[in-house]
């Protein structure tokens, strides 16, 4: 997977982002060793501070931890208070409802379009 | 820490009319890969060009590693220039001695790996490669230095896009995380995410200076999106 950023949030909030995504997608998993600063900013194309920055947030939410000698590794538990698959679910909810705000539905009408949606689709399968 | 760059007080201009800066001040950490970024005529060239020592301020004072723009500055300075200088009979390979000869801290071994990796023929002489095949040797042999102040004056420019993303990841993987790179450029949208730090330059002033995260967080567009606006024409 290519890394793409987006204009408006600082790079290395993206990157934190991306990484619960991977995480929460399976892609990491508990334990993983996360690869090196400069070859994570390589592969994403940003600068290596960036990248740093990043990562060390991330050390510091817990979601991931560093052995001195050995690098930087996916938590086996994640901290209380993180649920990574659940912020980025919870990111998508909000992108969406604020969209079709402001398309003018209303809470209702969104809501009954997720289910239409979703049993549409069932219907197709 | 002390900074790898220090310009204070520094005016030039060009004949009696034409001002370029008026009182600069302006300092640069290492470590950092910077972008300077500004409208045409703005002073970037002229003041990279200020930095390699090929203009001297009328009045100010910069100092390179502590050290006041000469030949001692120059040791540790890699300014790639606009256009290229190269004698165009030389062929690549000679081009590579030159430098060699030229300055202590060329690395031979790297010149050729992303010479291999952008498929560039040693043996050709520079007159037969292509606008963009050129460019590629210059900011190779710029960036095969060991400098600790890297000037890079439009790097990109004459290159496609594909080569464009190469070249900059050989900047990302090539560069010592002691070294600067100061860079101008005009495709801020190909190079925002590299950079560290924005300088704005207007009319020959510094509008602004600030981490590029910082900048992106407290406008919430991108650095692209926040020139188009500050230098609306």
């Amino acid at each position: 997977m290519s890394w793409k950023f987006t204009g408006e949030a600082p790079i290395y909030i993206q990157i934190m982002d991306e990484i619960k995504l991977r995480i929460a997608r399976g892609r990491l998993k508990a334990g993983d060793k996360v690869p090196s600063v400069r070859e994570l900013a390589v592969m994403a194309g940003v600068n290596p501070n960036t990248m740093q920055k990043a990562l060390s947030e991330l050390e510091r939410e817990g979601v991931l931890y560093s052995q001195r000698t050995s690098g930087r590794f996916v938590s086996d538990k994640m901290p209380s208070g993180v649920d990574v698959k659940n912020d980025v679910g919870k990111k998508y909810t909000k992108a969406y409802v604020d969209d079709m705000r402001l398309l003018g539905y209303s809470d209702e009408t969104i809501v009954e379009l997720l289910n239409q949606h979703i049993e549409e689709e069932r219907e197709n399968e | 820490m002390s900074d790898l760059v220090q310009i204070s007080g520094v005016s030039k201009h060009y004949g009696t009319k034409k001002v370029i800066f008026d009182n600069l001040n302006l300092s640069l950490e290492s470590g950092k890969i910077i972008g300077l970024l500004g409208p045409n005529g703005s002073g970037k060239t002229t003041l990279i060009k200020l930095l390699s020592g090929l203009l001297s301020p009328a009045a100010g004072s910069i100092l390179i590693d502590g050290k006041p723009v000469g030949h001692e500055s120059k040791a540790v300075v890699s300014y790639l220039p606009e256009r290229t200088y190269f004698n165009e009979s030389l062929k690549v390979k000679s081009l590579v001695n030159m430098f060699k000869d030229f300055y202590a801290d060329f690395d031979e071994a790297r010149a050729y790996e992303m010479m291999g990796l952008l498929n560039i023929d040693a043996n050709m002489t520079l007159k037969k490669l292509s606008k963009g095949n050129k460019e590629k040797v210059q900011l190779i042999m710029v960036m095969s230095r060991r400098a600790k102040l890297y000037l890079l004056d439009e790097p990109i420019a004459g290159v496609d896009p594909a080569a464009r993303d190469y070249i900059l990841n050989t900047i990302l993987t090539n560069y010592d995380p002691c070294a600067t790179i100061l860079l101008s450029t005009h495709l801020i949208y190909d190079i925002e995410k590299i950079l560290d730090e924005i300088i704005f330059i207007k009319n020959g002033e510094i509008v602004c200076h600030k981490p590029a995260d910082e900048l992106r967080e407290e406008r919430g567009m991108s650095i692209d999106e926040i020139f188009r606006e500050v230098f609306r024409c």
